[in-house]
């Protein structure tokens, strides 16, 4: 049970995959100018991020290994990735125009969210087992989720402050997420991975 | 060569699941477009030029099926898209707007050009040439005066000229009286019914 949370509380805060190993700032610096749009967004990685994860994991040890194909692994996974992110492209399309709107362009670019790819083959690098690998998708996908919606409402906040005007718009955005980055370092000295 | 097959097999059988699933869930999650979009949507010359005040020709036309444009704003269709949206919503034909109106050109002035190449890529309808380090020119006949070159220009050697008139639409001048003008309207009516 230990070994879960560690892996969760790892995966969330200490490795965050865009504040310690910047993947995924793409979509971390596109979709954060409104919080809403950040929760759709975090709430659609989380679901390809967590069924990527597993699905790539079952590829791995009954397909690529069996057959010894690991040299398609990349291939493999992206194939995934894709057609799931196709697949909720078509829900959210039926489900909530508002936030398929909202999401615009940025949600079939998950499929080239270099976050997904990421973890999943961190995730068969790191020889996991189902379960941890599922739990390590889950939780890098929660972390990713935290730190957008974050990110979204400091820069709402930023949007009706005065700002010198060399700093509007992108620059305040990174020197921000830079800030950000410095801030969860402090998180290193919780967990020892 | 086994390991060959097996790579082709694992990967194709996979594919071609997903693939089957995404074509289930495609009639599954299958959204009813609106019809009148996508109708008047086939009427726009689809050039994105955005002169409409609408990032595109889509937006443009869910704005006009929604009734919240008017059926007039779009420029490189001019006055022929405008009479057919018009007699698709059914609204009254409004006149395509004064200043657009008039067919406009972008013309580059060479002595200036650095051949940057950035016009070429703005240009919607490829009607910009040239290559890197080379002179641009437009093509006159392929523009839409959709003014999209202009603001990339680095140097600002891009004009916007009046199209000059072709011989074979090339008319007198209207004689500058009642009768004359009556007659100019009444086949201006005639035109539009067409």
């Amino acid at each position: 049970m230990t070994e879960f949370a560690l892996i969760l509380l790892s995966s969330v805060l200490v490795n965050n995959f865009v504040l310690t190993k910047f993947l995924g700032i793409c979509p971390f610096l596109g979709t954060s100018s409104k919080v809403e749009t950040a929760v759709g967004m975090s709430f659609a990685v989380m679901f390809v991020m967590t069924l990527a994860s597993t699905a790539s994991w079952l590829v791995q040890q009954y397909v690529l290994i069996p057959l010894d194909l690991l040299y398609l692994q990349t291939i493999f996974f992206i194939l995934i990735i894709a057609s799931l992110v196709q697949f909720i492209e078509m829900m959210i399309h039926k489900t909530s125009p508002v936030l398929y709107q909202g999401l615009g362009i940025f949600l079939p670019l998950i499929t080239t969210n270099c976050a997904v790819l990421g973890v999943a083959i961190l995730n068969v690098q790191q020889d996991q087992t189902f379960l941890t690998s599922a739990l390590y998708g889950a939780g890098a996908a929660m972390g990713f989720a935290l730190v957008l919606v974050l990110f979204a409402g400091l820069r709402e906040r930023i949007e009706i402050s005065p700002v010198p005007a060399a700093f509007k718009g992108s620059p305040l955005a990174l020197i921000t997420a830079g800030m950000m980055s410095l801030a969860f370092m402090g998180f290193s000295g919780l967990v020892k991975v | 060569m086994a390991g060959l097959w097996y790579a082709l097999a694992s990967l194709g059988a996979f594919a071609l699941v997903s693939g089957l699933i995404l074509a289930i869930a495609q009639k599954v999650f299958y959204v009813d477009g609106d019809p009148m979009v996508d109708k008047i949507d086939a009427l726009l010359p689809q050039t994105q030029c955005g002169q409409c005040g609408y990032p595109g020709c889509k937006p443009y036309a869910n704005a006009i099926s929604s009734a919240e444009a008017e059926v007039n704003h779009c420029v490189p269709g001019g006055e022929r898209t405008m009479l057919q949206i018009a007699d698709l919503m059914g609204v009254e034909p409004k006149a395509v707007e004064e200043e657009a109106a008039a067919p406009r050109l972008a013309f580059v002035r060479e002595d200036e050009c650095i051949g940057c190449t950035l016009c070429i890529k703005a240009c919607p309808v490829d009607a910009i040439i040239g290559a890197p380090k080379q002179y641009h020119t437009v093509i006159a006949d392929h523009c839409t005066g959709c003014e999209l070159c202009v603001e990339p220009c680095p140097v600002d050697c891009i004009d916007m000229v009046t199209k000059p008139e072709l011989l074979e639409h090339w008319s007198w001048p209207l004689p500058d009286t009642k009768r004359s003008q009556l007659a100019h309207e009444r086949r201006e009516q005639h035109a539009g019914h067409i």
